[in-house]
This record gives C-alpha cells, sequence and structure tokens, in this order.
C-alpha cells in the first residue's frame, strides 16, 4: 500500500530540518490567519473555484514570488557554500546536499518562477489588452493553474519527504538511471515537471486559442499590442516544445519504473538522444520565459517615453525570426557530444543568428526612447537595467556559439554567468518592470516608488557582483556544480564578491517585500481612480482599475495599434449614453481544483511507488472531468441592470 | 431579458463551437509532436537490437493488415456516425458509434494479443532498445485509441440523455477529429514500423 514509503524518508540532517520546519511553520502560520479572519469560504469562492483570468493571474504571481524566494534560499546556500569551501573540511553542506540544492535551484527557478510569471502576466494582460472579457477556455485556465499549483506543492513535499533530484535540472541519463540513481529524488523531478509541464501545455493551447480568436473588432494581427504577440511567439513555441518534453520524461520513467532501455548504458540505449530530446524542448523554453519579458519592455518604453513605439513592424518580424531559430539552436547546449564539425558549424551559425532578431529589438527600444519625454519611473529603471545586462549575457552567448571557444568554456562558470546575465536581466527584470507597470490597474493602486528604486538598485548592483566574477571564475577554469575547491587556485576572493551580490540581491528582495506592505498601507495616497495611472496607449488602461469581471461593459473597437492613445487623442472615449447589453460569462468551478489536487496525490503515490493509490487518483481526474463534461448549466448572463449598477460606481 | 439574447447576433455556442474545433486542431497538433519524438526515438533504437530479434523476426504483416482494417473501418463508421449528427439523427448517431467502439475495441483486443504473444516468448520492452522504442510507440498509439473508446462510451451516454445539440454535436466533432487523427498516425506506425521492418 504504501510502496517505497517509511518513516526513513523523514530522516534529514539539521539544515534541512530547519528549512523543512520554517516551511511547515510557516504554511500552519497563514493557514491560522486565515482561520482567525474567517476567510476560508472567501478564498473558496473568490480564489480556488475562480475562473476569472485575472483571479488565476495573481494567484500564479503568489506562487511565483514565494517560489522565487526559495529558489534564491537555495542560491544563497550554494553562494555561501562557495565562499568558504575550500577544501573538504570547510564545507557545511555536504556534496550530497549541495548537488540537491543545485538541482532544486533550477527547477524552481525555470519552472515555478519563470513559467509562473510567463502564465500570471498573460493571463492579467492578454483578455484586457485584446479588448476580451475572458479566456477562450475558462474552465481549462483554472485546470491549468491547478496542475501548475499541484507540482509546487509537490516540489516543497520533497524538501521534508525523502529526498530531491541531485542529478542537475535537466537529470541527464545514465546518471539518472535507475542504476545509479534508485531513490525516489529523480522520481519525484519527473513527475513535478511531468504535471507542471501538462498543465503548460493545455494553458498554452488556451492562451494561443483566446488571441487568435477573441480580439476585438478591427483589432487586425498587425495592430496587436507588443505584449501580445510577443506573447503568441512563447504560445507557438509552448505547443511544439512541451510535448517533446511530455514525452521524453515519459521514456526516462518507462527507463526507470519499467526496466526499458531507451537511455541506459547497456541493451542499446542511447543517453545522447535524451540529451538532444531535452535540449529540443530546453533550448525553446529560454525563448519561452524571455519573450514575454521583450514584451513587457515593449510597452513599457513606450508608455514611459510617450512615444509610439519605434519600428513595429520590425518588432513583429523579430519576434517571428526569434520563434523559428529558437527550434533549430539546441545543439548549441552540447557542441562536445562529439558531432561532426559541420554539424556543429551549423548550430553555430544558426546561434549567431539569433542574435539578429534580439539586436533589432534592442535598437527599436533605444530609438524608442530617443527624443521622447522619458519618464524614469520604477519600470523605466528595470528596462535600462535589462539593457545592459541583457546585452552583456547576450554578448557572451554570442561568443559561446563559436563551437572551438565553447570546447573550452562548456560546463565552467562563464556559462552559469551567461544564462544568469539573460535569465535575471532579462526574464526576471522584465516580471518586475511589468509588476510595477500593471500593477495598479490589477489592484487598483500604485507601489510605492522610492522603496522600487532601492530594490532596483539593490538587484542591479548585487547582480554585477554576484555573476560578473563568475566569467572571470570560468575562464579561470571554474566549473559548474562545484561543491568545494582547492585554496591554491586562488579562486576565493572571487567567490566571496560573488556571495556579497547574493547578499545585496537579498536586500533587494527584502525592499520588494516592504514596498508592497508599504504600498498596501499607504494606498489612500496612490489610489488609481481614472483607470490610467500611466498615460497608456493599450486597451487594458481604457478600463477602470481593478476592472470588472467582465473587463469591458461595451467591447471596444479599434483601428490601430496604440488604440486607446489613439482615442485619447481624439478625446471620443465618452459615450453620452452607453447601450449595455447582457454579459456571457462562465460560473465558478471547482473541479479544475478537484483535478490539481488528484494529480498531486498521484505525483507523490507514484513517486514512492504506491501503486494503487495511483491508479485511484488517475480515476479520480477521469471522473473529475467527466463530471464537468457532464454539467449542464456552466455560465450565465449578467444582466443590464447589473452591469449598469457595475459601470456607474 | 430573454429578447436581448435574441438580437444578440453572437451566439455563444456557435462561438464556442468555432473556438472549441479550432482549440482543438491546436492540441492535434501537439500530440503530432509527442508521436513525432516517440516516432524519432524509434528511428534511432530500432537497429540496436542488442542480441535480439529485429523487426524481421517478430512482426507479422498479415495480423497487423488485420488490425489496419479494423481500424480503418472504424474510421470510416465514425464518419457516417457523423453524418447522422450534423442531420441531427439520433439513433443512427449512437448506432453507428456503437459500430466505431465494437471495431476500435477489437483493434486494442488484437493489439494486446500481439503484446502478450511477444512478451511470452521473451521478446518484452526489456529485451533491447529496439524493443522498448517499438513497443511505446505502438503502446502509445493503443492507449489513445483506448482513451478514445472511453470517451466515446461517455459521449453516447450525454447524447443518449440530451439528443443531438450544438454541445453534444461539439464535444462529437472533436471526437471524432481525434479518431480520424489516430488513424493517420497508424498509418504512419503501419508504413514505418511494421512495413520497413519486414520487407
Amino acid at each position: 500500500m504504501f510502496g517505497n514509503l517509511t518513516f526513513n524518508a523523514l530522516k534529514h540532517d539539521t539544515l534541512q530540518n530547519a528549512a523543512g520546519y520554517s516551511m511547515i511553520f510557516g504554511g500552519l502560520l497563514i493557514a491560522a490567519l486565515i482561520t482567525y479572519h474567517k476567510k476560508w469560504i472567501y478564498l473558496w469562492k473568490e480564489w480556488i473555484t475562480s475562473l476569472d483570468p485575472k483571479r488565476i493571474g495573481v494567484m500564479y504571481i503568489v506562487v511565483a514570488l514565494v517560489m522565487l524566494i526559495k529558489g534564491v534560499s537555495d542560491a544563497i546556500l550554494m553562494r555561501a557554500q562557495q565562499s568558504i569551501a575550500i577544501s573538504d573540511a570547510a564545507s557545511f553542506l555536504t556534496s550530497d546536499h549541495y548537488q540537491q540544492i543545485f538541482t532544486a535551484h533550477g527547477t524552481t527557478m525555470i519552472f515555478f518562477v519563470g513559467m509562473a510569471v510567463v502564465f500570471g502576466m498573460m493571463n492579467l494582460v492578454i483578455p484586457l489588452q485584446i479588448g476580451a472579457r475572458d479566456v477562450a477556455y475558462p474552465f481549462l485556465n483554472s485546470v491549468g493553474f491547478w496542475l501548475f499549483a499541484a507540482a509546487g506543492v509537490l516540489l516543497l513535499v520533497s524538501l521534508v519527504v525523502g529526498n530531491f533530484n541531485a542529478t542537475g535540472w535537466l537529470g541527464y541519463p545514465p546518471l539518472s538511471g535507475i542504476e545509479y540513481n534508485p531513490g525516489e529524488g529523480v522520481d519525484y523531478w519527473i513527475w513535478i515537471l511531468q504535471i507542471a509541464g501538462v498543465g503548460s501545455l493545455i494553458s498554452g493551447i488556451n492562451f494561443i486559442v483566446t488571441i487568435l480568436r477573441m480580439r476585438c473588432p478591427g483589432m487586425t494581427l498587425m495592430k496587436m499590442p507588443l505584449f501580445t504577440w510577443c506573447a503568441l511567439g512563447t504560445l507557438v513555441l509552448i505547443i511544439f516544445a512541451f510535448p517533446i518534453l511530455t514525452a521524453t520524461l515519459a521514456l526516462l520513467s518507462l527507463d526507470r519504473y519499467l526496466g526499458m532501455h531507451f537511455f541506459t548504458a547497456s541493451f542499446g540505449g542511447n543517453a545522447m538522444m535524451y540529451v538532444n530530446l531535452i535540449w529540443a524542448w530546453g533550448h525553446p523554453e529560454v525563448y519561452i520565459l524571455v519573450l514575454p519579458a521583450f514584451g513587457i519592455f515593449s510597452e513599457v518604453v513606450a508608455t514611459f517615453s510617450e512615444k509610439r513605439l519605434f519600428g513595429y513592424a520590425s518588432m513583429v518580424w523579430a519576434i517571428i525570426a526569434i520563434t523559428i531559430l529558437s527550434f533549430i539552436v539546441w545543439l548549441h547546449h552540447f557542441f562536445t557530444m562529439g558531432a561532426e564539425p559541420n554539424v556543429n558549424v551549423f548550430f553555430g551559425i544558426m546561434t549567431m543568428l539569433i542574435a539578429i532578431p534580439t539586436g533589432v529589438k534592442i535598437f527599436n527600444w533605444l530609438f524608442t526612447m530617443y527624443r521622447g519625454r522619458i519618464h524614469f519611473t520604477t519600470p523605466m529603471l528595470w528596462f535600462l537595467g535589462f539593457i545592459a545586462t541583457f546585452s552583456i549575457g547576450g554578448m557572451t552567448g554570442v561568443l559561446m556559439s563559436i563551437p572551438p571557444a565553447d570546447f573550452q568554456i562548456h560546463n565552467s562558470l562563464f556559462l552559469v554567468a551567461h544564462f544568469h546575465s539573460v535569465i535575471i536581466g532579462g526574464v526576471l527584470f522584465g516580471f518586475f518592470a511589468g509588476y510595477a507597470y500593471w500593477f495598479p490597474k490589477i489592484v487598483g493602486f500604485k507601489l510605492n516608488e522610492r522603496l522600487g528604486r532601492y530594490a532596483f538598485w539593490c538587484w542591479l548592483v548585487g547582480f554585477l557582483l554576484a555573476f560578473l566574477p563568475l566569467y572571470i571564475l570560468g575562464l579561470m577554469g571554474a566549473t559548474r556544480r562545484l561543491d568545494h575547491y582547492d585554496a591554491s587556485t586562488g579562486w576565493q576572493p572571487l567567490f566571496i564578491i560573488a556571495a556579497v551580490g547574493v547578499v545585496l540581491v537579498t536586500c533587494g528582495i527584502g525592499f520588494q517585500i516592504l514596498q508592497l506592505i508599504v504600498s498596501i498601507k499607504e494606498r489612500k495616497q496612490n489610489m488609481d481612480t481614472t483607470g490610467d495611472p500611466w498615460n497608456g496607449r493599450t486597451l487594458e488602461w481604457s478600463t477602470t482599475s481593478p476592472p470588472p469581471f467582465y473587463n469591458f461593459a461595451i467591447i471596444p473597437e479599434v483601428r490601430d495599434h496604440d488604440p486607446f492613445w489613439t482615442m485619447k487623442q481624439e478625446k471620443k472615449s465618452q459615450v453620452a449614453k452607453p447601450h449595455y447589453e447582457p454579459i456571457h460569462m462562465p460560473k465558478s468551478s471547482p473541479i479544475g481544483f478537484f483535478v490539481g489536487l488528484f494529480s498531486l496525490f498521484f505525483g507523490f503515490a507514484i513517486t514512492w511507488q504506491m501503486m494503487e493509490i495511483s491508479i485511484v487518483c488517475v480515476i479520480g481526474v477521469i471522473v473529475s472531468l467527466v463530471i464537468r463534461i457532464s454539467e449542464n448549466e456552466t455560465d450565465y448572463y449578467v444582466p443590464v441592470l447589473e452591469v449598469e449598477a457595475i459601470e456607474k460606481s | 431579458m430573454t429578447e436581448n439574447i435574441a438580437v444578440h447576433h453572437h451566439d455563444p455556442d456557435q462561438e464556442a463551437y468555432t473556438k472549441n474545433v479550432f482549440g482543438f486542431w491546436v492540441y492535434l497538433m501537439t500530440d503530432c509532436v509527442l508521436f513525432g519524438v516517440l516516432f524519432a526515438t524509434y528511428a534511432v533504437l530500432h537497429n540496436n537490437t542488442f542480441g535480439g530479434p529485429s523487426g524481421k523476426d517478430i512482426f507479422d504483416p498479415l495480423f497487423v493488415l488485420k488490425e489496419t482494417l479494423i481500424l480503418l473501418t472504424s474510421s470510416f463508421t465514425c464518419g457516417l456516425a457523423m453524418i447522422a449528427a450534423y442531420r441531427s439523427e439520433k439513433k443512427k448517431v449512437i448506432g453507428w458509434f456503437c459500430v466505431t467502439f465494437l471495431l476500435g475495441l477489437s483493434f486494442v483486443v488484437l493489439e494486446v494479443t500481439e503484446f502478450a504473444g511477444l512478451v511470452r516468448e521473451g521478446n518484452g520492452p526489456q529485451r533491447s532498445a529496439f524493443l522498448s522504442s517499438y513497443f511505446t510507440l505502438v503502446a502509445t498509439h493503443g492507449m489513445h485509441i483506448s482513451m478514445g473508446l472511453l470517451w466515446m462510451a461517455v459521449f453516447m451516454a450525454q447524447v443518449f440523455r440530451k439528443g443531438i445539440t450544438l454541445v453534444t454535436a461539439r464535444r462529437l466533432t472533436c471526437l471524432s477529429m481525434f479518431w480520424h487523427f489516430l488513424d493517420v498516425v497508424w498509418i504512419f506506425i503501419f508504413t514505418l514500423v511494421y512495413l520497413m521492418g519486414v520487407y
């Protein structure tokens, strides 16, 4: 019945126990607070069962912020370890624990911060930006979110019950095969990624149909706001890349559970096929994360320069080029595999080509600022920080795309510094810019500017201190995933500087938490009464802040790609007596939550090989979905009187 | 309020119909990528027999031809069911889908028989990388067919209770797309795995 699960799974070293206990304590504290304020019913009715993309978006962002703190804690541990570990004795983490931490750091940051931010932003912004009242499949949206949340909870469970994967965030076989890693760690990782991956795929289909089928009248593809365009590129990548991840992990689990031989070292298995497959997903994944950030910056820079975005059409073609090129560069992750030179050269050149559309975008943003009326708000600061850090990351990327150079710096800290430059400098800074930019739209009041600036400077300086030394260390020969090194290498001073950088980044996060608290406390001063706090250009600013649950009482019509700006110029947004019609909206449904819950139990059960329970959970998922499709009244009309009342208030 | 809905020129059910069918196409494309991965895996591993049997030794083309004909016929009857659905002929819909269901079920039974025979002779998926990739590719198709059967059973119950409405017709359209898609995948399996494996 309980498979491989025994009480031994709860035994850990002191540090892991401390992390586990503090997490459980934090969870209990939150539960107690909710109970004390009698908010359970409110949570259930307004959030957990909600199909409103704005609510689901907020939940994604909340999960992302919690996971960001977990991922940064992992980073602090690694930096602390490397700054003192000049011998085995000087380490405070065991090497096995260290390996679990870097695996968890990568998994957390990519799947539960990066992807959460991507889908959170899409949920919050896309329906509003395209003048729609909802997404194409509100129910699937909720299922997608709860699968993602279930995977996140499973990741946290792995902190307390048993051990996590220690084979790196992409789990290369044969190391991740059953022969070398018989424990539960790799299985946890597989099922976490499978559940989150299926959730992403479902949400991807949902949003691609939303964008292609639900734009308001007049919004042709070439009049779509740039964030929506970038999201479309991302979604195309998601629907073509995530099935590869699902299939690849399924093959790995067949090797592990049923003794098959896809990636084993014997019986004809081919481990390099795994590396090819996982990067055929993994490389597009990088662009899945960064394209929405490009979209956010495009909105931010145009708004805060009070200028139309420079070169709209070239921006769109750059997105399309990046989308296509990102599928034919995956081999640059393993030039050292031993493919023939012509193969390496092809992938090297394709990789260099990506720098062209990306460069087009960078210059378009800069030209947008040129002779604009620039407002140095926090979103704009994040944008400027991004230009600097992302350009460094981009140039080092082009450097590594040359196969002979890659042979030298492959698997070194130079690589680690490179992809952190693009992911922190691109994805995370982009998210922070979007967070400050759309916060008043979703919540109804602005964030505190001063604390936002403090947070930005801590992040920027901290980031540079933490990662510039890593470039140098990489060139000096320090490899990634290094848990200790010899004092004679002379690396320690640079590692100490990097650790100081992480301290500064942590201060930045502290300021962000403080900023949120202070902003909520002082919300009366920062209320957004107009719905248009930044003098915005796109449709989301034409409705109130926060928008009514149906977004627009009257579906807007569009003639231009800065529709709200044009409306303001022509001063024709006020119609004397608007004529409302009943609005068709979906009803809330708890089924998405139950699907997530069953998936969580399924993931846990199958990790510990409790086959009976896993089968019951699969049946639970199927029954939930059958119940859903048997329901008759899944949507309703909001009567005109109610719309009028909401619009007047 | 009802008269307001009547003049509403965007009928939500009609909108949902085109939206869902389009979305289902997108889903089928993702499934296509999934099968693409499995085909690619098979292409890489099909010579890695590790001293075990190759396709020539274990495939029985006539047996597989039987499976193929059954599945293709089921696609035809599924098409007949859909013609009936668009004419709102409830009894015919249920009748033709029952035929489709039985054909699909016999396909699954035949496939399981084939697999059981291979495993009995010691040529299970653990024998070699070739057999791992063969079993996984073909069984993934078989599991899709089984899910399709389950789905068909649920929808038949729905059609039986609710009749042919815009909602049930929409779901049947998606189901039939799924069924035809699996047929196309099977054609590739039949050609690339069985025919090219034997001849």
